[in-house]
């Protein structure tokens, strides 16, 4: 699994006793925009065959960004590439020194460890503030009534229907 | 049994890519797929950090990490680099753990 938002909450859910499966879905839904951007990038990649599996898996928040910035389509495909290459290599290496290192440490708690998933979010989630309020409202709302892990599966859910029926197109 | 939920998860968030890559264009195309699905994870990562900073289990709880939450939103809010809005959460639920 390589996208990050997936990751983070794959461990939070089972972390805070979620089950399996509701982390695992949780994760999936929070990897459903890659979908959208390799839609985006398809036609300006161009890739096929291996190249296209290989390139699948750097399909990111990241490697989009950078793609889609340049004018010019071979600056966007070395872009592309570039920026999948490094992030793969440091996020893995990153994520392997992390799993290392807790494992030294007696307490994460007391390094205040836990408190700093949920801060890294907050950058993540900064568009648009009404849905993420009213997203952690409900979330809050229903926990303590549904298994740990569902709260996500509820909002996820509910910010479904609002996007597909909701508004006016 | 939870490196199955991985393996499938990783699996899927593989396939969702990959699809974007290879299915028909049209497909995803859709104004009401293209409006919501950058809603999904506005949403999910918001619920996420609010049941991580105010609950234990199936409880709700309100302990230092509300506090850390504050720092980490004001530092956001003052345009902190990443690393400094972690790093200063984690000091506030450390320090205060401390007290």
């Amino acid at each position: 699994m390589f996208t990050g938002a997936s990751q983070f909450a794959l461990v939070g859910v089972i972390g805070a006793g979620g089950s399996i499966w509701a982390g695992a879905a949780t994760a999936a839904l929070l990897g459903s925009r890659n979908a959208l951007y390799g839609l985006r990038l398809a036609s300006l990649l161009d890739v096929r065959g291996v190249r296209r599996v290989v390139a699948a898996q750097v399909v990111l928040d990241e490697t989009t960004a950078m793609a889609i910035a340049r004018d010019d389509p071979r600056q966007s495909r070395f872009a592309f590439w570039a920026t999948g290459f490094a992030l793969f290599t440091f996020w893995n290496l990153g994520t392997l020194a992390g799993a290392l290192a807790t494992q030294a440490l007696s307490n994460p708690k007391l390094l205040g460890l836990d408190a700093a998933p949920p801060a890294a979010f907050r950058l993540r989630a900064r568009e648009p503030l009404a849905i993420a309020l009213a997203a952690a409202v409900v979330a809050i709302v229903v926990l303590p009534f549904v298994p740990a892990g569902v709260p996500l599966l509820i909002v996820a859910l509910l910010v479904s229907l609002y996007g597909l029926f909701g508004r006016a197109a | 049994m939870i490196w199955a939920g991985v393996l499938i998860a990783s699996a899927s968030c593989y396939a969702l890519k990959l699809a974007g890559l290879s299915l028909p264009q049209r497909w995803l195309q859709d104004p009401r797929v293209q409006r919501t699905v950058p809603l999904i994870p506005i949403a999910l990562l918001a619920a996420l950090v609010a049941t991580q900073t105010f609950s234990t289990g199936q409880h709700l709880v309100l302990d230092v990490r509300a506090a850390a939450l504050v720092v980490a939103i004001v530092a956001v809010v003052l345009r902190a680099p990443f690393l400094v809005v972690v790093a200063a959460a984690s000091l506030t639920a450390a320090l205060l753990r401390l007290l």
